[in-house]
């Protein structure tokens, strides 16, 4: 299995790592084939994602996307950041082997959990 | 092509595959460049073969106290496993159905024995305690009239753990079943006296004790009815045709060589080595287990475990920092299943996420160890805080 230059350092050094204390939403979602987990946390001002931050326990893969999908979040207007595929966060960070497509989800699911809890 | 190393590599995969000793690639080369015949040619090209193969035979039949004409060279472990079980399957299918199997063997023999499943035989996968241990009363009370097979590893590749091998034997001895035992990891790692160990069939791999990779031998203990799997010439005695790889077999025969040779330091220094590591990573990192502790366990083996970190993010991480170690958690080659050993010891699919396998060699230096020692606590470390479950 290879991951990309892009993937490995997202997740050696990941970006957007915390809580928020101060978020309008949370997010926790599971995979339930490995029990790795997402969970995220959003801050919306005038309509968009004001900031975003993230804990994951998981895989190099899931590890990589959430941090990676959380970074895009941030400054998205609302309509736009619902609409974030796992397609679109795989492919940025150079694809992911078949084996790890589930892994992902965990920060599509999560995004939009997080924003249908807006209400 | 190779990728050239990183500078000063770790290596602490060893229950992959090991290095070929210098000693056994300069045995080898001849039989590439001059000494390459047939080993079936009457000519000279032909004999010198002969005569390697036959020398190599002593070697393996020596390591595991067996009489050479008791050796059939095969392309690696997987093929004896194969062999051993089909081959006894075949020949005693009229007398019975029946076969005894544990759950934590390797996918070589468990595989082999779901693929009879299918085609009706009865398997009995025995369960194991929580060191991965089972107990020569369990396979008794598991053997019916219609047994024609026990299939037991001697040692397990991922946490260590070594049956009572004679024991089992004796058991099976007195039903009058044939006896398989995977020996892929046991054999050149800890002594294997196949009479005392009272098995019918025994199997080997080279890549493992410091051979080449696809070459590998099952001990046929004498008027064991084995019907053959690969048909063809008459190589092996009629137990295993194709023209021998010669080089490769040269390889083994000189790897168990050395392996018998070095077998008492080789125990003493891995089996140490691993015993610091152990009590230096458990200092440095909290909460963590090592599987199979308390059973009798290969010395260059170490099972790990800890909460909060994931296998693959933690092989992948020592990866980046030129240290091979691998993981349980079979997400990692691509299928999703939890190591089917650490389910097996009764570790649920999360724990069993956690968990890294470190194997040493005879190769192994203390530097190496000592890098792993260093790079882990802090990677752990890492991993757990990026954990939305980690309270610390
Ligand atoms: C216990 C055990 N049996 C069988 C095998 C298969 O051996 P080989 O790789 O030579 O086919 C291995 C190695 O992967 C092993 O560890
Ligand atoms: S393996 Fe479970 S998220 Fe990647």
């Amino acid at each position: 299995m290879t991951y990309s230059d892009k993937l490995l350092d997202y997740f050696e050094n990941p970006r957007c790592v915390g809580e928020l204390e101060d978020a309008d939403a949370t997010a926790e979602v599971h995979n339930p084939v490995c029990g790795d987990t997402l969970k995220l946390w959003v801050r919306v001002a005038d309509g968009k994602v004001a900031d975003a931050r993230f804990k994951a326990q998981g895989c190099p893969a899931a590890i990589a996307t959430s941090s990676f999908a959380t970074e895009m979040l941030i400054g998205q207007d609302l309509d736009s950041a619902r609409r974030i595929t796992r397609e679109q966060i795989a492919d940025a960070l150079g694809g992911l082997p078949a084996s790890k497509i589930h892994c992902s989800v965990l920060a599509s699911d999560a995004i939009r959990a997080a924003l249908d809890g807006l209400r | 092509m190779l990728e050239s190393k990183r500078e000063m590599p770790v290596y602490l995969d060893n229950n992959a595959t090991t290095a070929v000793r210098p000693e056994v690639l300069a045995a080898m080369t001849p039989y590439f460049l001059d000494g390459y015949g047939n080993a079936s040619s009457i000519h000279w090209f032909g004999q010198q073969a002969k005569a390697a193969i036959d020398d190599a035979r002593r070697e393996v039949s020596a390591l595991i106290g067996a009489e050479p004409s008791e050796i059939v060279f095969l392309s690696g472990g997987t093929e004896a496993d194969n062999l051993a079980i089909a081959g006894i399957v075949e020949s005693q299918k009229p007398k019975g159905r029946h076969i005894v199997t544990s759950r934590i063997e390797h996918p070589a023999v468990l595989n082999t024995c779901k693929h009879l499943e299918k085609q009706g035989f009865d398997v009995t996968f025995l369960p194991v305690d929580a060191d991965g241990l089972l107990t020569a009363d369990a396979v008794q009370r598991a053997i019916r009239s219609d047994t024609i097979l026990i299939s037991i590893m001697h040692a397990n590749n991922e946490i260590g753990t070594i049956q009572p091998v004679d024991e089992i034997g004796r058991v099976a001895r007195d039903a009058g079943v044939c006896f398989h035992s995977d020996g892929v990891q046991a054999a050149g790692k800890i002594p294997v006296d196949v009479r005392a160990l009272g098995v019918d069939l025994y199997s080997l791999s080279s890549h493992k004790i410091h051979g080449p990779k696809g070459v590998g031998a099952l001990f046929v203990g004498k008027g064991t009815p084995l019907t053959p799997l690969v048909r063809g010439g008459g190589h092996e005695r009629n137990r295993r045709a194709g023209t021998e790889n010669v080089a490769g077999i040269v390889g083994f025969g000189c790897a168990a060589r050395l392996a018998r040779e070095d077998l008492a330091d080789a125990m003493l220094r891995t089996g140490e080595l691993r015993d610091r590591m152990e009590a230096r990573l458990q200092a440095e990192i909290p909460d963590l287990r090592i599987n199979a502790r308390n059973a009798p366990r290969l010395p260059n083996t170490s099972n790990i475990m800890v909460d909060y970190a994931e296998g693959e993010g933690m092989v992948i991480s020592l990866d980046l920092k030129g240290i091979a170690v691998s993981t349980g958690s079979a997400c990692s080659s691509g299928s999703m299943e939890p190591s089917h050993v650490l389910t097996a010891i009764g570790k649920t699919p999360g724990e069993g996420f956690g968990s890294l396998r470190i194997s040493l060699s005879v190769l192994t230096t203390d530097d190496e160890v000592d890098r792993l020692v260093e790079t882990l606590p802090g990677i752990v470390e890492r991993l757990r805080q990026l954990s939305p479950h980690y309270r610390k």
